[in-house]
Order: structure tokens, then sequence, then C-alpha cells
């Protein structure tokens, strides 16, 4: 006689431990067996496109933080790069802004994947790891701070170049730090990499395979750990990137292991192109020379009528554009984040899509996780490394 | 004139032998609770160091109130019971799962004979509360009441993920007590004793019986290391340590088994946690590292072993990542288990032709 079973459902999160944010799951559990996993989104919505039609391009980079709010120079970029497209002023962006903007994006790397480690890594039980990660997160926010007076939410970025230039002292402190990060990875990996509990609970966990990645959209780590050789800072350039000789990490394992091993690898990298980025740094202006996109120096705006002009109308009424619809992306920590802009003429975006990486890889969840047990949603959610904000946008 | 002591009983002298009795149960009871507000002070000391932070040290010297501050405040929230928990079977898992701990401390030995003379006679009083002559079966028994807490725990709150933490902690005690009994079988059959002085008394012969190893005690961690091992690992998951921490996974189970409970309750779940370890560094001392003996005064050296027990647990506890319940379960019946048993076979032809 067959026994009568049933199945529980348990509703994990939007209040748990471990879901890293909002999201909740609806799992259907077979005793720790997962039957059926739903993510439900939506619980940090707070409507970042609609608000951006009602402002003007400048006053949308600050809503841009909130996306990914663990990467916010990278949320910054791609708006930032996207508005430039728009206005057509790409190739008049000055070296050194683009310098800064590759080392204050690469530290937004570290600083993401830094999180992810410490989180991942408590989530499968390991709790030292996640302070030693927080330390060095913490030399990263410093740095942000000085920069922008921001530590999470930096606002650094302008249409046209930055808020500022980096202070006295501050290449010498990012080196130091670029420096201190190949030895910091070597420290994590020699508590994860070669432990066996560690190993058993990532090996072959939330496998998914390179077809179905890409069937998905899946893009990042997470795709470059299914073996598919995809990185849009080396095969779409933006912001000079073709200037810096970097690996892309690829493995081909499709599970949660090697997800993790790719992210320590692009952690080494991103160390690198920092250092290339500041070996090639000049002095030079940090704004474009737009004068109807970009505010003059406040000097010239109480000695010059011009000056005083074009502040006061960008300041008022924003900058106009033409009309069009262009679609710029970045590799984001998280995989391809790309915005879509549809610009009718006027100060404000007519539409502006976000193609949120988080939201896309969120997708795989559930055919990762169906048939595993329970401990390895966790796991599978750590590795998919998903930030809610972005995704609730 | 050398008088022989006399050893102290209940039919000679009633009242001497009760007052003694009760000095013992809350000397042994009070340190007992001490040392477990202090190993959660230690805890956090000792893990903040291993993680670049400071731990406690606001709250007093040091940080070395914070254990009571914590009491105090588990002491005066508010004691939730859940609408739809069963508030009988609610309140008493709790109890249920501290009482055994407590009461494995009772037939531990502390250190040597005490002396002391009362109406002109020697007395000598056993630094243990009781010497029962099955206590390592007593020991094992309480540990095997300790589960029925935490199923009790579980099935009470009413709760899913306290549901799961029972399930969990239900499977993984039983499972890991086989391995633990198994393999302190070995120490009997060497000992051939239960009683846990006895076999104090033994590992304080010089090592294998040999005069000229006389400078190392006998301890059974030298003629046993297998069996030690499997005993240190068994403990750590049948007290729910990491990297065995499963039913109360915090990132899994919220928090297991308690998630329901608040307040005092809360309060002595905790207790429980830190007064098994206690428990189980002690029997590990008492079984392997020779008890009492040392080079210092006997409850000294008993206390230094235990603490150095507790110790590793915690370092544990800053390095492991935790396992997954069906590598746990792996673990336990297909690596443990036929160990200890290999272990006993070992043991047994060793003494057959020994």
């Amino acid at each position: 006689m067959a026994a009568n079973t049933e199945t529980m459902t348990i509703n994990m999160g939007p209040q748990h431990p471990s879901t890293h944010g909002v999201l909740q799951l609806i799992l259907e559990l077979d005793g720790e067996i997962v039957v059926k996993a739903t993510p439900h989104i939506g619980f940090l919505h707070r409507g970042i496109e609609k608000l951006s039609e009602h402002r003007t391009y400048h006053q949308t980079i600050p809503l841009t933080d909130r996306l990914d709010y663990l990467a916010p120079m990278s949320n910054n970029l791609g708006y930032v790069l996207a508005v430039e497209k728009l206005l057509g002023i790409t190739d008049e962006i000055p070296e050194r802004v683009q310098r800064i903007r590759v080392i204050m994006t690469e530290l937004t790397r570290l600083k993401s994947h830094l999180v992810w480690l410490a989180c991942h890594a408590l989530d499968i039980g390991a709790m030292t790891v996640f302070l030693y990660c927080f330390r060095e997160r913490e030399c990263i926010t410093d740095i942000y701070e000085k920069v922008s007076g921001a530590r999470m939410t930096s606002n650094y970025f302008r249409v046209g170049g930055l808020a500022d230039d980096l202070p006295d002292g501050l290449e010498g402190e990012i080196r130091t730090f670029a420096e201190s990060i190949p030895a910091h990875v070597e420290e994590y990996e020699g508590l994860l990499t070669g432990n066996r509990i560690w190993q058993k609970r990532t090996i072959g966990v939330g496998e998914i395979s390179a077809e179905a990645a890409i069937d998905i959209g899946i893009t990042g780590p997470a795709l470059r750990a299914t073996g598919v050789d995809w990185d849009l800072r080396r095969d779409n350039p933006y912001s000079g990137y073709d200037d810096y000789e970097f690996e892309v990490p690829v493995r081909k394992g499709c599970d949660t292991f090697d997800r993790y091993r790719v992210r320590l690898d692009e952690m080494r990298q991103s160390a690198l192109i920092i250092i290339q980025a500041l070996d090639k740094l000049k002095p030079g202006p940090i704004l474009a020379d737009c004068p109807k996109v970009v505010l003059p120096p406040k000097k010239d705006v109480v000695n010059n009528i011009e000056s005083l002009i074009h502040h006061f109308k960008i300041v008022t009424e924003g900058f106009k554009t033409e009309p069009g619809e262009i679609y710029q992306s970045v590799e984001a920590p998280k995989g391809e984040l790309g915005f879509y802009l549809i610009a009718d003429g006027s100060a404000y975006p007519f539409r502006m899509k976000i193609r949120p990486p988080s939201f896309v890889n969120l997708q795989g969840l559930p055919q990762m996780v169906e048939g595993k047990l329970l401990a390895d949603v966790i796991a599978v959610i750590g590795t998919l490394d998903i930030v809610l904000g972005e995704i609730d946008r | 004139m050398v008088m022989t002591p006399e050893v102290l009983t209940l039919s000679e002298a009633p009242w001497l032998f009760t007052g003694v009795m009760l000095v013992k149960i809350i000397v042994a009871f009070v340190a007992t609770l001490l040392i477990v507000a202090y190993a959660t002070y230690a805890e956090r000391k000792i893990i903040g160091r291993m993680q670049t932070r400071m731990g406690p040290n606001m709250t007093g010297p040091k940080g070395l109130l914070q254990p009571i501050a914590d009491g105090l405040k588990l002491f005066f929230k508010e004691d939730i019971i859940p609408s739809q928990a069963h508030w009988f079977a609610f309140i008493l898992a709790p109890m249920m799962i501290l009482a055994p701990a407590f009461i494995s401390i009772s037939v531990i030995p502390f250190g040597g004979d005490l002396h002391f003379t009362y109406d002109g006679i020697l007395y000598a009083v056993p630094m243990q509360i009781t010497d029962l002559n099955i206590g390592v079966l007593f020991i094992v028994a309480m540990a095997g009441l300790g589960v029925y807490g935490i199923v009790l725990a579980g099935l009470a709150s009413n709760s899913k993920y306290a549901l799961l933490g029972g399930i969990r902690s239900t499977a993984q005690m039983i499972s890991y007590e086989l391995a633990v009994g198994l393999s302190i079988v070995a120490i009997f059959m060497l000992s051939e004793t239960l009683s846990l002085r006895g076999i104090v008394a033994v590992q304080q012969q010089p090592l294998w019986g040999l005069e000229s190893l006389s400078f190392i005690p006998n301890w059974y961690i030298f003629c046993q290391p297998l069996a030690f091992c499997l005993f240190v690992i068994g403990s750590m998951a049948e007290i729910n340590r990491t990297p065995f921490d499963l039913p109360e996974a915090e990132t899994e189970l919220v928090s297991g088994f308690c998630t329901e409970y608040s307040a005092m309750k809360y309060a002595l779940f905790f207790m429980a946690e830190y007064a098994n370890m206690i428990t189980v560094s002690a029997i590990a001392t008492t079984l392997f590292l020779g008890g009492w003996g040392g080079p210092f005064y006997g409850w000294i050296n008993f206390l230094i072993k235990v603490f150095a027990f507790m110790f590793f647990f915690i370092w544990i506890r800053a390095t492991f990542p935790r396992l997954r319940y069906d590598q746990l379960m792996f673990l336990g019946w297909k690596i443990m288990l036929p160990l200890a048993l290999v272990n006993i076979v070992i043991t047994g032809i060793a003494i057959l032709l020994w």
C-alpha cells in the first residue's frame, strides 16, 4: 500500500535571513526536497523607471544608485553612458574621466563581489569569511566617501564627466588597496576553496547548462561559469576598456563552486585593471567641453554672461536631446546592465527601461533548485548574487 | 598518628552526609551556570578576535558584564506563546532540554578525595556528586532525553520552520548518538568498569602498564585515538554545533526548533546549548584525557582540560561552513558508525592478544 504523503508549502521570505532582501520564495517541499520553487518579487518596487520620466536627465542619476545598491557606480556608469550616447557626446569625454570611471567601476565590482562572497559564505555557514570580506569592503566605502561624500549611494558620475576630481593622495590609497587584493583573495580561498565541506556544499549544486543559461538570458559570472566566454568589457568595450589588458575568467563546471571561482578570479582581474588605470591616469579636465550639457565652473558663472545663461538653463530646465532611441549596456558585477532610453526631444526621457542582470538571472532559480534539497536553495540564492533593489526597481 | 580516612556514608552520619551532598550539588550547579554564562562571553570574544573584531566590550570592564546583561534582558522580555502552539508542550520543551544537560554533570568526577575531620573522625569525600556504577550509561541516557526537548519544541510551536528543525535534529541526534555510544564502548572494554571514577583511576596508571613509560599517564586518547576522534565529532553533532548546526541553521530555517521562542524560554535553549557543550567537554576529559589527573591540583587540571575542549569547539565554529542534511546522515551512518564498530573489533582482538 502506498503511503499517503503530502507536500508542505513553506513561505521563504520576504522576512527571512538569507533571501538577500525581500525575495519571497514559495517552496513546495517533500520532506527536505524541493518539488517546486516560485519566486515572488516586487516587495521593493519604487517605480524608478516611471520616476525618471518626470526628472531631467541629471536628476535620474541618484535614482540609479538605488538599483543595485551594492554596486552604485556601475549603475551610474550605465546610465551616464546611455545619456551620453543619446546626446552623441561619447567621443568628447576626456581621458581622465574615462580612467577614473574605470577605476571606480572596478572598485564597485570588487565591492559587489566582496559582499556577495561574504553573504554566500555566511549562508552556507562560514561566518569568518563574512567579516574578512566586510573588512576589505570598508576600505572601498572609505574611498567612495572621499570621492563622492557618500559611502553607498555615491552619485559620482555626471553626464559628460564626474562630479569632482579625485582628492589629493587618494590615488596612492587606491593603489595600495588594489595591490592588497590578491593577498586577501588568497586568504578567502584558504578558508573556502580547499575546504571539504565547502566543496561538498557547492560542487554540483545549482547546475544549469550553457544552453539553458543563454535561453534565459543569464549574464555575468553565472554565464561565464557555464563555459560561455562573454564579457561586455572586452566584447563591446565602453569607457576605454579596450585600453587595458585583462583576462575574462571562464570555467565549465556550471555549478555553484565554479561560479564562486569565476568571481574570485574576477576580483584579481579587477585589481589588475585598477592598477593599470592608475598607471595611465594623467591630469586633465574632468568634464567634457559641452557647454549645453555640462554645468560651467562656478568661477565662470559669476564672471561670464554666457556661462551664467548656460548654468541657469541647465539648472532650471535641464538639457534637451534629439528625439531617438538608444540602448547602452555595461558589464555590471552581476551581469549585463542595460539602459534603454526613448527621447522625445524634451528635457525628460519619454521612457526609460532598465535591463537589470539580477532580474534575468533570478529566472534560472526554479530549474536550479527543483529536485534538490532545501539547503541548496540557500546556496543557489547566494550564488546567483541577486539584489532586490535591482530586480524590483 | 596517621588516620585512614573513612568514607562518609548516609547510614553512619546522615546529617553530615546530607549537608555535604547539598554543598556539592550547589557548588557544581552554580559553577556550571557561571561557566555557561561566561562560555557565551568567551565564545563571542574568541570568535571576535578570530574575525578581526572586538567582541563585547561596552558592558562593564572589557564587557565582562555582558552575559549578565543578556540574561537580564531576556528575563524581562515578553514571554510569547503563539496562539497556534500547544501551550503545555511549548512550556515543557525548554525545561526538558535544559534539565538533562545539567543532570549529566552529577556523575562527573571533578577531582580526587577531599579530606576533613569532623567529631574526631577523618572523612574522605569524593569531588563528585554521585559515583554511579553505571555512570557512562547514565550520561548516554541523559543525552538521549535531550532529544525529546528539541522534538517537542519543534512540534509544539506549530510552525513549519520549527517543525523542519525538530525533524532534522531528531534524525541527527539519534544517528550520532549511536556512533558516540559505540565509540566509548571501546573504553569500557579497556577499563572494565562503567563508573567514571573507576575510568579516571585506570587512566592514572603508567601508559600501557609499562613502568619505563611512567612519565606519560595511561590516558585513553593514546590507546584509543580513533574512538577519541569519533567521540569528539559525534559530540559536536549531538550538541548541534558548527559544522553540524543544522537544526538551528539560521540561514535556512530562521532559527530551527526555537524560531517561535522568546524571552526566558529562549534563554533556556541558549543555556542548554552551552551546558551541553560543557557536559560533552567534561565527558571527553573524563573518558579520554584522564579526568582530574595532571600536574596541578585536582579540579584545576579538570577545568583546564574542559576549557581546552570548549576552545576547540569555538575555534571550529569560526572555521567551518555547515554540512547539508544528506551529507550529515552519510557521515553519521556510513562513515562514523562502521569506524566505531571496527574500532571495537580491533580493541577486542588487542585485549585477547595481550
